[in-house]
């Protein structure tokens, strides 16, 4: 079956999405990242959608609820590297990610989870 | 206003949406939508159509967003259909044309359907509501128990 990997750095995990992802592959996606957190006491989450040039409702609500599983489940989510057209478009959209954090790329994204985490 | 003869979609829904529109479509590509490689495969015509088009990053994101969030309604709302791709000349204005039809239930309350965060289907809400703001040109044409036709339209800038 189709799967992203999801890498771990130390206590974070790591998602490069690099594939234009149909709805099926973003749910295993969000179930995977749920399981690994706990598989791996995992303490952060960041998502890279830097390679996507789009981000619908579904994808959307995919990182939404993600970020609020992460949460439950004592780890931090921070989504790096969206393009400025998908900014635009997801916020024209309707779709504002409440309670998802972001950064501009990977390095500043995870300078924010050490942050958190570490306090 | 050009008629054109739409081609076979495997679609009964007989709409007016898809047989005629302002522009002049001198290319039509027809493509299924059954499952969720179709809303990927359309996601990827439309944005090679796009840049054919020399559309703006900002707008061929927009253009495409808004073809995933249709295509999905099709298959999800609708039970599956089919999606007109038209290439639009209208005097010296370009443009692409989407045709997602489907022979689904209808929307019985369009208006409340149109509604930002109103949803039958446990997503969002938004796929109507925000896909209608991000296209130039929206028309929506639906009958309870025979089918559901939404038209979108991008004219380059």
């Amino acid at each position: 079956m189709e799967r992203i990997p999801i890498l771990r750095i130390g206590d974070l995990l790591l998602v490069t999405i690099q594939v234009d992802m149909h709805d099926r592959l973003a749910m295993t996606l969000q179930d995977d990242l749920t399981e690994r957190i706990v598989r791996d006491s995992a303490k952060g989450v960041l998502i890279d959608i830097s390679a996507l040039d789009l981000v619908d409702s579904f994808i959307g609500r995919m990182i939404s609820n993600t970020a609020a599983m992460a949460r439950v489940l004592d780890a931090q989510t921070v989504l790096v590297g969206m393009q400025p057209a998908v900014a635009i478009t997801l916020v024209e959209l309707g779709l504002t990610l409440p309670g998802v954090k972001t950064a501009l790329n990977v390095e500043k994204g995870m300078a924010l989870l050490g942050k958190s985490y570490l306090r | 206003m050009n008629v054109y003869a739409s081609p076979d979609t495997g679609v009964r829904f007989a709409s007016a949406l898809l047989e005629q529109d302002d522009g002049r479509p001198n290319e039509t590509a027809v493509l299924p939508l059954q499952t969720d490689e179709h809303v990927v495969g359309l996601r990827k015509l439309v944005r090679e159509r796009a840049v054919e088009l020399k559309l703006s990053l900002v707008d061929q994101t927009k253009l495409v967003t808004a073809a995933s969030e249709l295509a999905r309604n099709t298959l999800k709302y609708g039970g599956g259909g089919a999606v007109l791709v038209l290439r639009l000349s209208d005097g010296p204005r370009h443009g692409i044309g989407l045709v997602f039809a489907d022979d689904g239930p209808g929307i019985v309350n369009l208006t409340l359907a149109l509604t930002d965060g109103y949803t039958t289907g446990g997503g969002l809400g938004l796929g109507l509501s925000g896909a209608k703001r991000l296209v130039d040109e929206f028309a929506i044409d639906t009958r309870p128990g025979e089918g559901t036709a939404v038209r979108i339209t991008k004219w380059k800038r």
